[in-house]
């Protein structure tokens, strides 16, 4: 699942704006572009709706499949209402409700990652955004069915991996995946946001590097200059490694891929990991 | 992470000049011989010799509050004298991205707590009632979880399942070990996974909150314990007050994020005090020992 190796070779941060940029095709144009008749469903049944996530049910070559992810909105009026794709807990508690439902109907999940985190606010951590991130990533490690991640864009913090506890996490090539955003990163640990450029060379967060670390299992290529610039040929590179995903669980059990991706996160980023002994 | 170490910074330079000759950072051991050194509370910032603090638990005589206390001293203070028995003290993390500096500080950080990263935690018994006990140790990296925090929790738990014995985690936490980049976050996935193992087991899985627990540990498995109490006073989400105020752009009403709020807010079963921790844990587990009839941790 190598990446094509590109001539052009972009800086970390270059990556990060690439990753960032509102141009670049969002859940909405993913799903109309690769799922066929899809049903959008609403709400935690519990306290409210949350936009900043979406999900629904669609047919993925013929079959049906939960579709999740984040949405942050193509202009200022579609950022506000879905808050700019930053979750609350009701958006975590949606998405766990849809994915719960797929696999009582034997449904695979495929979720979309582009976050720049969980949202930071009074009525979240009033409401349990800790337990709500908490409680999917159990969730999600044990599910019954097949799961595929992708991080089309920004994979930012807790917020992000809350969707991506996944049997295969694929990265598009310019996407980026990370603790905190590089600025963060930068302001905490340098006491200097303005050295983000820097931060995130360091942070090993472009998709190769985490290819290279174990941490994703594959990188979607984009057209050059990003997906933005060709989406319906990046898209097809999508659908190729969804495709090529399913093919790989089909027929594997919903136990047995519970069982297998349990221990593949009781082991990931791991100090005992090939390449990783204390130096 | 970035405003508690402000935080911790402000208060221990306050205090500094509140007592300039020789006061200590309130968080540090005690050391033998020196019970009559004085210490200042962070809260109240009234000052109390070493033994004082000793006796009243590290909770301030006057004000109640909770000072933050190394993984051993809540060891002592919560598990039956001389049962502690530690396992796997030598996990050790690496540098996964290399980041500039990063060894060097994690081995003074050794060298200063002799612990090798910060969860510590092992065997030990609560009114004679076996338990798996770990702590986050905040004198650690403020307890943040990097790699080898994920793996020794695994391996804990891991550990009770084996044994069939109750996990009781003491959480305090800054969140994810930056200086780790995503190994870190995928943390958060690791503990989790390990929790929904020990679900499966039928465990019991207590979680006692203390000051402060934020971030990666807040969202993993720190919030996932079928039982959980709080240290009164405790700092408790995801998202630090620091950073929620520059998103809402106001100031944050009194106590929000502390114990009492998140037991209002339905995010926690109990506050317990210090001093009647013990009692609460022990009451707990006899109330499940229809769970673990006939367990023992003897080898
Ligand atoms: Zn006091």
């Amino acid at each position: 699942m190598k990446a094509q190796t590109q001539k052009n070779e972009l800086k970390a941060y270059e990556r990060v704006l690439l990753a960032r940029d509102k141009e670049r095709p969002n859940i909405v144009q993913y799903i109309s572009c690769l799922f066929d008749s899809f049903l959008e469903l609403s709400g935690d049944r519990i306290a409210k709706e949350d936009a900043s996530v979406l999900g629904g049910i669609g047919f993925f070559e013929g079959r049906p499949v939960t579709v999740i992810g984040h949405h942050k909105g193509k202009d200022l009026e579609e950022n506000l209402s879905c808050n700019f794709g930053m979750p609350g807990p009701e958006g975590f508690r949606k998405s766990l409700r849809l994915m719960k439902q797929a696999e009582k109907f034997h449904r695979p999940v495929i979720t979309l990652l582009d976050t720049s985190g969980a949202y930071p606010g009074m009525e979240a951590e009033s409401n349990g955004q800790s337990t709500a991130i908490a409680e999917n990533l159990l969730e999600m490690g044990r599910l019954k069915t097949p799961v595929v991640a992708i991080v089309t864009g920004e994979g930012c913090s807790g917020g992000a991996l809350a969707l991506g506890v996944a049997d295969k996490v694929w990265m598009l090539e310019n996407a980026v995946y990370s603790v905190l955003s590089p600025e963060g990163f930068a302001s905490i640990l340098w006491k200097d946001a303005g050295r983000k450029e820097e931060a995130a060379e360091r942070m090993r967060m472009t998709a190769r590097e985490l290819l290279e670390d174990g941490l994703v299992d594959g990188v979607i290529p984009e057209p050059e200059g990003g997906i933005q610039k060709d989406p319906q040929k990046g898209m097809e590179e999508v659908r190729k490694a969804i495709r090529q995903s399913l093919e790989e669980l089909d027929g594997i059990p919903g136990e047995e891929l519970a069982r297998r991706r349990q221990e593949k996160y009781l082991h990931i980023a791991s100090c005992s990991a090939p390449g990783q002994e204390e130096a | 992470m970035a405003e508690l170490f402000e935080e911790r910074k402000k208060t221990f330079f306050n205090f500094r000049s509140f007592r300039r000759e020789k006061a200590k950072k309130a968080e540090g051991l005690p050391k033998p011989g020196d019970e009559k050194e004085e210490v200042a509370c962070k809260a109240c910032h009234k000052v109390f010799g070493r033994g004082e603090w000793k006796e009243n638990l590290y909770v301030c005589p006057s004000c109640g509050f909770h000072m933050p206390i190394s993984g051993k001293i809540r060891m002592g203070i919560t598990l039956d004298e001389g049962s502690f028995q530690e396992l796997y003290p030598d996990v050790k993390g690496g540098d996964p991205i290399h980041f500039p500096g990063y060894p060097e500080k994690t081995g003074k950080a050794r060298e200063k707590t002799g612990l090798s990263d910060s969860l510590y935690g092992g065997l030990g018994t609560i009114d004679s009632f076996p338990v798996l006990a770990a702590v986050l140790d905040s004198t650690f990296f403020m307890g943040s979880m990097g790699e080898a925090v994920g793996d020794k929790f695994v391996l804990l738990v891991e550990e009770a399942i084996k044994r069939h014995l109750p996990l009781l985690v003491f959480a305090s936490s800054g969140g994810a070990r930056m200086q780790e980049g995503l190994f870190s976050l995928m943390q958060m996935a690791k503990t989790a996974a390990a929790i929904g193992k020990f679900r499966e087991s039928g465990g019991l899985y207590l979680v006692v909150f203390t000051n402060p627990t934020t971030g990666g540990v807040s969202a993993s498995f720190a919030s996932l314990g079928d039982i959980a109490l709080a240290e009164p006073g405790a700092l408790i989400g995801f998202a630090g007050p620091r950073v929620i105020r520059q998103t809402i752009g106001e100031e944050l009403p009194e106590g929000f994020q502390r114990s009492q709020f998140q037991l209002e807010h339905g995010q926690i079963d109990k506050i317990v005090e210090r001093k009647d921790m013990k009692g609460v844990l022990s009451q707990v587990l006899r109330l499940h020992g229809n769970v673990y009839e006939g367990t023992d941790t003897k080898e």
